[in-house]
């Protein structure tokens, strides 16, 4: 089970808490990842990635175990301990001031 | 006895304002989807409790919502979760996705960007909503960058009208400093083939065949600030509005010049008359009084503000040229707010009534067609747009 911290105005727009669980079928990457959590939550399409392109939108990043992976390729493989749902996979979004 | 509901978009979520047809006392529901950019409400005029609403984030993108009960509880149309995994792919209510197909979408892949280059489409968020006269579940939505979606499954799914973004004169579609917004669209109640639209900064168009094909309809419009002052595109249109009874008279604000024409657009012709400011972004048409119309004046080019700081709304029951300050109520000093393009209405009671939203938060309303206001709410968000519906 995957573990995926979501930031709060995604929470509330998929009416979910903090966090949520997700199966992931295959290779545990980023790609897979956010495919799970837009099939399970759908209304959540386009709102980290593209809808076509799957590119990240530009305020957001993707952290896990202390690590930056915004930057990494989406087909790479996430950490051991997200696999292993010992850590979980953060959305991020970037901080609103003014 | 009649009441209105008022539709209130704004920076930081939505409000629903509800009053009886006195429109003394007022009734504030919100803030809905608090945080989220509410670029505009808009209920069906077949079915008055479905409303249709514009969510927006420069985080989180796009999202479409939809009410069946006046604004009580909402849905994302196309969100909900799969029952099937194999089943179609959620969220399309959410996906605005330009057609590039070799068919249609083909010509046109780029427009000008602001230091003249050629920039690629790229779909930024929903400006207005327009539900169909005659379908609760047909809506048209004018994007940025500039094109035309409608939805016909009432707001599961889009579809590009990619005639308008496929014109001849696509290419030099510049935005204006808010963006390149598809921001008005106009549908004929008598002629249901003919829409008309506005963009900024490119003008305005009509389609005589149900947006299959389109004509820029920009003849007589003079803007100083181009470099081909009289060109077929590239005005910067703020607003057009029509009376339903007369769709063929268009009236319109644009960057600087109020205009009117009288032949569904072929031909405008000024008529700022004695404005103080012929600078402004709403103009709209009294709800029984095809030729009263109502603007606001607006400073400008930097400021956007009223002039010497007094909130006046014009009003000309000549058509234009001859208008009169309408002050009762306003803040008539000290007052430096702005009023977005979207964000003046009109009821259809009786005595019409008339709203309008600033970016101070504030929304007036006048149930005298202008000759007294009031503020329903003083301290909302900043308003990005103001509908109103008559409810029987």
């Amino acid at each position: 089970m995957v573990r995926v911290r979501l930031p709060f105005p995604l929470r509330k727009l998929a009416q979910v808490g903090a966090e949520v669980e997700l199966e992931v079928e295959g290779q545990v990457t980023q790609m897979s990842v956010l495919d799970a959590l837009e099939a399970r939550y759908p209304v959540l399409c386009g709102t980290i990635r593209d809808h076509e392109t799957k590119q990240r939108r530009a305020y957001l990043r993707f952290f896990a175990c202390e690590e930056d992976l915004s930057h990494k390729s989406p087909d790479e493989p996430l950490p051991a301990e997200v696999m292993s749902g010992k850590e979980p996979f953060y959305i991020v979004a970037a901080i609103a001031g003014g | 006895m009649s009441k209105v509901r008022v539709l209130v978009g704004t920076r930081k979520g939505a409000f629903i304002l509800t009053s009886d047809g006195k429109r003394e006392n007022w009734q504030v529901n919100g803030p809905i989807f608090a945080g989220w950019e509410m670029y505009h409400l808009a209920g069906s005029p077949v079915d008055p409790d479905r409303i249709y609403a514009s969510q927006s984030s420069g985080w989180f993108g796009q999202i479409i919502q939809r009410s069946n009960d006046g604004g009580q509880t909402w849905e994302t149309p196309g969100g909900e979760k799969m029952p099937d995994p194999s089943g179609p792919p959620g969220g399309l209510s959410n996906k605005f996705v330009y057609d590039t197909s070799s068919q249609t979408g083909k010509p046109l892949t780029t427009h000008q960007w602001y230091d003249g280059s050629q920039r690629t489409w790229e779909f930024k968020r929903v400006w207005h909503l327009e539900p169909s006269l005659t379908d609760p579940d047909i809506v048209y939505a004018g994007v940025e960058d500039a094109a035309l979606f409608c939805t016909k499954d009432g707001a599961k799914s889009w579809h590009e009208l990619s005639g308008l973004r496929g014109h001849v004169s696509g290419p030099k579609w510049q935005p204006g400093a808010g963006g390149m917004c598809l921001h008005t669209i106009l549908l004929d109640p008598k002629n249901p083939k003919r829409i008309f639209i506005a963009i900024s900064a490119a003008g305005s168009f009509r389609t005589d065949d149900g947006g299959e094909t389109w004509k820029p309809i920009n003849r007589g419009l003079n803007s100083e600030y181009i470099p081909d002052p009289d060109a077929e595109v590239g005005h910067c249109v703020h607003r057009i509005a029509f009376h339903p009874s007369k769709p063929e008279v268009l009236f319109m604000q644009k960057h600087w010049d109020v205009m009117r024409s009288d032949n569904a657009g072929e031909l405008w012709t000024e008529i700022s008359g004695n404005l103080p400011s012929d600078f402004g972004f709403v103009v709209d048409v009294h709800a029984h009084e095809p030729e009263t119309i109502y603007v606001i004046p607006i400073k400008s080019d930097a400021e956007h503000y009223p002039p010497d700081g007094k909130l006046r709304v014009y009003r000309s029951r000549t058509g234009g040229n001859e208008w009169e300050p309408l002050t009762s109520g306003l803040p008539q000093s000290h007052c430096y707010v702005n009023v977005l393009r979207d964000a003046m209405a009109v009821d259809s009671l009786d005595s019409c009534g008339i709203y309008f939203g600033t970016t101070g938060g504030q929304v007036y309303c006048s149930a005298d067609a202008g000759d007294n206001w009031n503020a329903i709410v003083r301290d909302l968000p900043a308003v990005l747009s103001v509908e109103v519906q008559t409810i029987p």
